[in-house]
C-alpha cells in the first residue's frame, strides 16, 4: 500500500514500539503532527520549550535503556533542541531525534525557518541524515534506531523537508539492517582478556575503576559479582554512579574532581587499574601527566575503540561489549587456579581504610543555617535510598553524587559530560514516563531550576508527581566557590538577585511549593512530601548555607592526590 | 611524524564534511586532502596528509573509522607505497626565459600544456617534494600561479584498498 511520508514516519515509530515521543510542533513537521493525532500507539508529551524535549527523552532512555524520541520543527526547533542533543551526545545516550526541515526546493534558499540542520547537529550526534527521497525514509528511521542503540550509544537525527512528509511511496519496514561502513558488535580479544586475568590475580594493590559505560550497556550486575568475588576496591565516575552498590563495603564512593579521599588515593597508589566502560576523562582523573607520574599497570575495556590509549596510555586494552567482556573474565577468573594474594590483599584494605578515616565528606549542621550535604542525607533516608534522583549542573549535583548512595544502576540522571545547567526538571519529567510508578526527585539549585523552569507547566499537564529539591544558596555556587578559591573572592555576577517567590510560584503552575529555612524542619518537610504529597509535584525550597563548598576538590589541572580537603571542622 | 592516511567512505553529501569537521573539531593538523569516487560509484576515496606523533595519528585513523560512513581507514606509510601529486604552474616564459623554463621543465618531466606569447601552463607530477623541488629550480619572480591537487597515495605491491 502506498503511504505517504508522514504516515511512514508513524508506522515507523510503531515498529520500534516507542511508548513517548517528546516534541512540538511547527510548519515542516504538520503532516507530521495531522498523522500523529490519527494514532493512539504512543503517547506525544508536549513540552514548553524543544531543549526540554530533548532532555526528557534523554532521561527517558537513561532510566530505561530504551530509546527517546523527540520531534521538533525546522529551524528554531532545531536550534532549541541542539542543547539537549549535545548534551545526550556527551553521554552517550541514544536517541532519535525527527526533525522538520523545509520542502526539498527550499534548501539553500534561506528559506523562513530554514537551518542547517545536518551541518549545525553534526558534531554533536553520533550520525545524521537528511532525507532526500521518501523511498529512503523507513530504512532511514531504521538505520536511525540501529546506529542510535548498537555500539557506544549515542543520538542521531533525521531531517525530513517537508515535501518528502506528503509524497506517497510503498511501505515496508526492513526487519534488519546491514551497514558495510558500521558493525559494532565487537568480541573481546580472548588473548588480551587472558593477559587480564593474569595481570589482576597478580595484584598487590588492585583498583577497579567503574564509569558510565557499566551503566549504559546495563553491565552493573556483572561487575558486581566481579568485584566481588575478587574483593577488591571499587569507585564509580561521576557517570557510573549505581554502577556497584555505593553501600557495599568494596565501594570507595566516587572518585575525580569532587571524589573521596580513599578513592582517589588508591587509584594513585594502585599497582593493577582496571578501568571499566571509563575514558579517564579531565575530570576524572586531573591532570593526565601526573596522573601517568606513577607507575602502575592498566587494563581497559571500552567498546569505542578510540576511548583506549586517548588521554592515558594502556598496558591491556579490551575493546569489547562490557557484559560480554566481563562474562569471560569472571569465566577465566573461576577456572584459574591462582588466587589473589590474601596478604597482600588485606595490607592493601588496611591502607585505603586508613584513607577511608579521614571521613573526607564530612560537614557539620549547626542548628541556624541548613547545610546542603544534609538535605541530601535527609532525602536519601526518607527515600530509602530507593529514589531515582535528577540533578542539575553544580555544588548541588555533586552533593547529590556524594550523599545520595546509589545501589542500584539508571537512578542517577545527569549531566556529566557537557554538564548542562537546566536538564533536572526535564530529566525528572523523562524518567517519570519510563518509570511511571517511581519515586523522582530532582536535585537542584536555583540557578539551574530556571533555566527550565516553564517545564513546570508539562509536568501539571502530565501530573507528574516531581519532587524538586532547590538547594537554594542565592549564588551560582560553583562558579563563586572558583571565584573564592581561584580569583581572590571577586563574585563576578555570581549573585543570583531578584529570585522568585518560588513557593508561589510553584503554585501558579498547579503544584505545592514549600519553603524550608531550618535545619529542624528539613526532615519533616521532606517527610510530608514523600507521604501526604505523594501525588503532588512538590516544589522544595530549601534556603542553605551561602558558604558551603564542595570537599574534597582535585583544582583543575592538579593531580588526584593533590587535593584540597574540607576546612578542619 | 608525516603521514597518508587513506579512506574509502559512503558516498553521500556530507561525507567530506563529517571527514573534515572531524578534523577541526578535534584540533587534528591536516596538511591536504583529496576526494573522488572511486571506480565502485557509491564510493570515495580519500588521501589526507597529517602530521602528529604516533598517539595522535593512532587517534585520527580511530575517529576516522568511528564515522558511521568510513567503510575503511589504512595509514599507507606504515608501509610501502606511493604518492603522487599534480601541480599545474603558470609561470611567464618570454625572451631568454623561454628556452629555460622549458628546459628545467623537461629535467622535471613536466609538460608544457598551454602557451601564449608570454607564458606556459606546466603540467608536474610527482611527490610533493619533487614539486617544491621544481618551484625551487624556476626563477620564483616568474611564477604568476600555482594550483596542487594534493597528496593521492596507494599502497606497493599488494597491499590493496578495497571492500
Ligand atoms: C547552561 C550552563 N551555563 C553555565 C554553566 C556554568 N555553571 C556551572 S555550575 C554553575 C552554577 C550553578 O548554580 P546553581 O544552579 O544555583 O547551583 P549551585 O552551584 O549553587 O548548587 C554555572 C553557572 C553551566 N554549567 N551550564
Amino acid at each position: 500500500m502506498q503511504l505517504t511520508g508522514a504516515e511512514i514516519v508513524i508506522r515507523c515509530l510503531h515498529e520500534e514500539k516507542v511508548e513517548y515521543v517528546f516534541g512540538y510542533p511547527g510548519g515542516s513537521v504538520l503532516y507530521i503532527y495531522d498523522e500523529l493525532f490519527k494514532q493512539d500507539k504512543f503517547k506525544h508529551v508536549l513540552v514548553r520549550h524543544e531543549q526540554a524535549a530533548v532532555h526528557a527523552a534523554d532521561a527517558y532512555s537513561r532510566s530505561s535503556n530504551k530509546i527517546g524520541v523527540c520531534l521538533v520543527t525546522s529551524g528554531p526547533g532545531v536550534t532549541n533542541a541542539v542543547t539537549g542533543i549535545a548534551t545526550a551526545h556527551m553521554d552517550s545516550v541514544p536517541l532519535v531525534i525527527i526533525s522538520g526541515q523545509v520542502p526539498t526546493a527550499y534548501i539553500g534558499q534561506d528559506a523562513f525557518q530554514e537551518c542547517d540542520t545536518v551541518g549545525i547537529t553534526r558534531p554533536c550526534v553520533k550520525h545524521n541524515f537528511l532525507v532526500k527521497d521518501v523511498r529512503d525514509l523507513a530504512v532511514t528511521l531504521k538505520k536511525a534506531f540501529y546506529i542510535a542503540k548498537t555500539g557506544r550509544p549515542g543520538p542521531v537525527l533525521v531531517d525530513i523537508p517537508k515535501d518528502i512528509t506528503n509524497q506517497k511511496c510503498e511501505f515496508e519496514y526492513p526487519k534488519t539492517i546491514a551497514m558495510r561502513s558500521y558493525n559494532p558488535m565487537v568480541k573481546g580479544h580472548s588473548g588480551q582478556i587472558k593477559k587480564a586475568v593474569q595481570m589482576l590475580l597478580e595484584a598487590k594493590r588492585p583498583m577497579i575503576y567503574a564509569g558510565g559505560g557499566v551503566i549504559l550497556s546495563d553491565a552493573a550486575e556483572k561487575l558486581t559479582k566481579f568485584a566481588r568475588s575478587l574483593g577488591y576496591p571499587v569507585t564509580n565516575t561521576l557517570m557510573g554512579l549505581g554502577g556497584f552498590p555505593a553501600t557495599d563495603k568494596h565501594s570507595l564512593g566516587m572518585l575525580g574532581m569532587h571524589g573521596t579521599y580513599e578513592a582517589n588515593m588508591a587509584m594513585q597508589h594502585c599497582d593493577v587499574l582496571i578501568a571499566v566502560g571509563a575514558r579517564f576523562d579531565d575530570r576524572v582523573i586531573g591532570n593526565p601527566a601526573n596522573f601517568a607520574g606513577v607507575s602502575r599497570k592498566i587494563i581497559h575495556i571500552d567498546i569505542d575503540p578510540s576511548s583506549i590509549s586517548k588521554r592515558v596510555k594502556v598496558d591491556v586494552p579490551i575493546v569489547g561489549n562490557l557484559p560480554d567482556v566481563l562474562d569471560e573474565l569472571q569465566k577465566l577468573l573461576e577456572a584459574s587456579a591462582g588466587v589473589p594474594d590474601p596478604k597482600a590483599l588485606a595490607a592493601w584494605w588496611k591502607q585505603i581504610d586508613e584513607w577511608r578515616s579521614k571521613k573526607s565528606l564530612k560537614y557539620k549542621q549547626g542548628k541556624e543555617i541548613i547545610m546542603p550535604q544534609y538535605v541530601i542525607e535527609k532525602l536519601y533516608e526518607v527515600t530509602g535510598g530507593d529514589a531515582f534522583i535528577t540533578s542539575d549542573v553544580g555544588q548541588h549535583q555533586m552533593w547529590a553524587a556524594q550523599y545520595y548512595k546509589f545501589d542500584k544502576p539508571r537512578r542517577w540522571i545527569n549531566s556529566g559530560g557537557l554538564g548542562t545547567m537546566g536538564v533536572g526538571l526535564p530529566y525528572a519529567m523523562g524518567v517519570r514516563f519510563a518509570n511511571p510508578k517511581a519515586t523522582v526527585a530532582c536535585v537542584t539549585g536555583e540557578g539551574s531550576i530556571q533555566m527550565n523552569i516553564q517545564e513546570l507547566s508539562t509536568a501539571k499537564q502530565f501530573r507528574l508527581p516531581i519532587k524538586i529539591i532547590n538547594l537554594n544558596n542565592r549564588y551560582l555556587g560553583m562558579v563563586r566557590q572558583w571565584q573564592q578559591m581561584f580569583h581572590g573572592n571577586r563574585y563576578a555576577e555570581s549573585y543570583v538577585d531578584a529570585l522568585p517567590d518560588f513557593v508561589k510560584l510553584a503554585e501558579a503552575y498547579g503544584h505545592v511549593g514549600m519553603k524550608i529555612e531550618r535545619p529542624a524542619d528539613v526532615e519533616p518537610a521532606l517527610r510530608e512530601t514523600f507521604t501526604k504529597h505523594k501525588n503532588d509535584l512538590v516544589f522544595m525550597d530549601f534556603l542553605t548555607d551561602q558558604t558551603a563548598n564542595v570537599y574534597p576538590m582535585v583544582a583543575a589541572g592538579k593531580g588526584l592526590s593533590e587535593m584540597i580537603l574540607a576546612e578542619e571542622l | 611524524m608525516r603521514h597518508i592516511i587513506s579512506i574509502l567512505i559512503e558516498n553521500e553529501a556530507g561525507a567530506l564534511s563529517r571527514v573534515s569537521g572531524l578534523f577541526s573539531a578535534r584540533a587534528f593538523n591536516i596538511e591536504s586532502l583529496t576526494v573522488a569516487p572511486t571506480e565502485d560509484a557509491s564510493l570515495s576515496r580519500m588521501t589526507i596528509v597529517s602530521t602528529g606523533s604516533d598517539d595522535v595519528i593512532e587517534q585520527i585513523t580511530k575517529q576516522l573509522n568511528k564515522l558511521i560512513d568510513v567503510v575503511k581507514v589504512v595509514d599507507l606509510s606504515e608501509a610501502a607505497h606511493i604518492e603522487r601529486e599534480l601541480m599545474l604552474v603558470r609561470v611567464r616564459a618570454a625572451g631568454k626565459d623561454r628556452e629555460e623554463m622549458k628546459r628545467i621543465a623537461d629535467i622535471f618531466r613536466g609538460r608544457i600544456i598551454d602557451v601564449t606569447d608570454s607564458t606556459y601552463v606546466i603540467e608536474l607530477t610527482g611527490n610533493g617534494s619533487k614539486l617544491d623541488a621544481f618551484l625551487e629550480a624556476i626563477d620564483r619572480s616568474l611564477i604568476l600561479e600555482t594550483v596542487r591537487t594534493g597528496v593521492s597515495g596507494i599502497g606497493r605491491g599488494d597491499r590493496i584498498l578495497k571492500v
